[in-house]
């Protein structure tokens, strides 16, 4: 009985990690416009599931994995350089030119996945059959897949992140009067950081349709609500830390967003249930801060409350 | 003496058309001459900031036109202005990028009027020049390249955005109250620190401030606004002779109103 309790949470804990890992590249995607550029960018309910409808589509007409993977990333780049225009150059609030971009993707990514709601892998290669003659068990493989994916993604992101244009992107969202007042075209580094976020959101998209073996257009949906979760646990579990530190922070935030709904999953309910504890888990992690300072408002010290990111 | 920054009729209303309407400024005229370090007094409300506001490109302007080094800037944003006009805030954090270390903000200070591209962000070889530069201010900064600016005291971010408005020479150079926010040693040190910075540059300085001390001490020109309109404008030999009280009496008889209350200047 114990023995079974404990295999059966194992499982549960490498599975998290394995949708985590995937997951967490939307996550981190978020963590740029939100965290980096001190927007919130609605456009991920339609770059994510573009990213999915883009794979299939280019698996379907067989080209390489690969190549329907990195389509993607592209395809999400497009969707933010959309939204991101919009914002800048249109001077519509961010909120509103997400809510636009995704409402028109919706459209987009039926015509890619042929007017079908949803379109299946089946027998098709993906990216998870490149290392078929290992035979590892399936969860390793997205393991491993994710893992490579993520230290790519993160170590690329990082070292822009440091390059000159890469600060001029964190300052942008850190005080955009004196990045001005110091040349950056601010309204080109905002775009330039939607079209990177909407880039990885759209990766995300793609690793887990090709891991669910399908496309499906309604995978939008919530997907802010999983990016901001895994965003607020990280900052509530590990605190204030460097650039590099925060981004794989965000992963693990991820990964235990997703052990937490594995979990809940455990119990008796419905599988479209799970949208309504991802919203509780979300409420949760944000109020958590504010139970906190309840909790210790006795000591003078309270934590200062700072516009913008947290980074 | 070459004339740096022309304003020519300038007109600014906020709010045109509402019931909020506000004219701000009524027609300034104004020709900075290279070399000219002016420091602008006037009441709360005067339309000080909205001038230099103007000058830096922070909205367009209802009428008028700016020219600098004879070039018409007037439709200009700040961001393009920038490679000619620095400048330092009032409030200390609006010069920096709080989440970025001393050394990230200076090296994008650098960068003001260049392209930006993918190499790296600070380069290995402008550590040194920056721990030099942070050395002439005198706050022991040179060591600390790598601390965040927001974990900085108001007066070292002050210092700092003003190492950052000179790093590359400006044309023009636009303070705002810069020292009012601190405390008045670090305030004085701010000061010195600004016309040493000015007077080693040899760079053109337009300054807001509310104390006639520093309007007298400081710069060769003053300037006076009253309701959005200059009514003093001395230079040399007749600023230096300024007292406290001149300025004072200069301001009952420019701006005809019976203040009682000098605070309103001071
Ligand atoms: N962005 C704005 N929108 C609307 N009204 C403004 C704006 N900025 C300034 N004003 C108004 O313009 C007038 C002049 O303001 P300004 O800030 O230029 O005065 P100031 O001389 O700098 O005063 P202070 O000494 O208090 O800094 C004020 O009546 C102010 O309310
Ligand atoms: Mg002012």
């Amino acid at each position: 009985m114990i023995a079974n309790f404990f295999t059966n949470l194992f499982s549960i804990a490498s599975f998290s990690i394995a949708e985590g890992l995937m997951w967490s590249l939307l996550a981190v995607g978020i963590f740029v416009t939100y965290r980096i550029l001190d927007v919130a960018d609605l456009t991920t309910e339609g770059s994510f599931p573009l990213g999915g409808a883009i794979t299939a589509a280019l698996i379907m007409s067989d080209l390489p994995p690969i190549v329907a993977t990195i389509g993607a990333v592209f395809g999400g780049m497009l969707a933010g350089l959309v939204s991101g225009i919009i914002h800048t150059k249109l001077k519509i609030p961010a909120l509103l030119a997400g809510i636009i971009t995704m409402t028109g993707l919706y459209s987009i990514n039926s015509r890619v996945m042929g007017k079908k709601p949803n379109q299946a892998l089946l027998g098709k290669q993906t990216i998870f059959n490149f290392m078929d003659e290992f035979n590892f068990t399936s969860n390793t493989v997205v393991i491993i897949i994710g893992l490579v994916t993520v230290l790519l993604v993160i170590g690329l992101l990082y070292t822009f992140f440091r390059t000159e244009i890469g600060l001029s992107i964190i300052s942008t969202g850190d005080n955009i009067e004196m990045s001005q007042a110091n040349g950056i075209n601010t309204d080109f580094t905002k775009i330039l950081g939607y079209m990177i976020a909407n880039g990885m959101i759209a990766l995300s998209g793609s690793l887990i349709a090709q891991n669910n073996g399908y496309a499906d257009i309604s995978s939008g949906i919530g997907t802010i609500v999983i990016g901001l979760a895994a965003i607020i646990i990280s900052e509530v579990l590990f605190s204030k830390q460097p650039l590099l530190y925060r981004m794989f922070s965000v992963v693990l935030g991820a990964i235990i967003y997703r052990f937490i709904l594995a979990l809940i999953l455990e119990l008796p309910i419905e599988a479209n249930d799970n949208k309504f504890f991802s919203a509780v888990i979300l409420v949760v992690a944000l109020s958590f801060p504010l139970v906190q300072k309840k909790l210790q408002s006795n000591s003078k010290r309270q934590p200062k409350k700072r516009k913008g990111g947290v980074l | 003496m070459k004339t740096i920054l022309s304003i020519k009729n300038l007109q600014h209303y906020f709010g045109k058309g509402t019931v909020d309407e506000n004219h701000v400024l009524k027609g300034i005229n104004l020709d900075i001459r290279e070399g000219d370090f002016i420091s602008i007094i006037g009441g709360n409300g005067a339309g000080k900031s909205t001038l230099l506001n103007s000058v830096a490109g922070s909205f367009p302007i209802t009428s008028g036109s700016i020219l600098l080094n004879g070039q018409d800037i007037t439709k200009q944003n700040v961001m393009k202005r920038s490679d000619k006009i620095s400048r330092v805030f009032q409030d200390p954090r609006m010069g920096t990028a709080v989440r970025l270390t001393v050394e990230e903000n200076l090296a994008i200070a650098m960068k003001r009027g260049q392209s930006r591209g993918f190499s790296k962000g600070v380069k290995k070889q402008q550590r040194k020049f920056f721990k030099e530069q942070l050395a002439t201010l005198g706050l022991g900064l040179e060591n600390r390249l790598q601390t965040e600016i927001g974990l900085l005291s108001g007066g070292q971010r002050q210092a700092i955005t003003l190492l950052m408005a000179t790093i590359v020479r400006p044309e023009l150079l636009l303070l705002d109250e810069h020292s009012a926010a601190l405390d008045p040693k670090t305030s004085l040190l701010v000061m010195e620190l600004t016309e040493k910075i000015i007077s080693e540059q040899n760079l053109t300085a337009f300054m807001v401030t509310h104390n006639m001390e520093d309007a007298i001490r400081y710069g060769n020109r003053l300037i006076m606004l009253h309701q959005g309109q200059i009514v003093v404008d001395l230079a040399n030999e007749e600023k230096n002779q300024l007292t406290v009280p001149d300025l004072l009496e200069l301001f009952h008889k420019k701006s005809g109103s019976q203040v009682s209350d000098d605070s309103l200047l001071l």
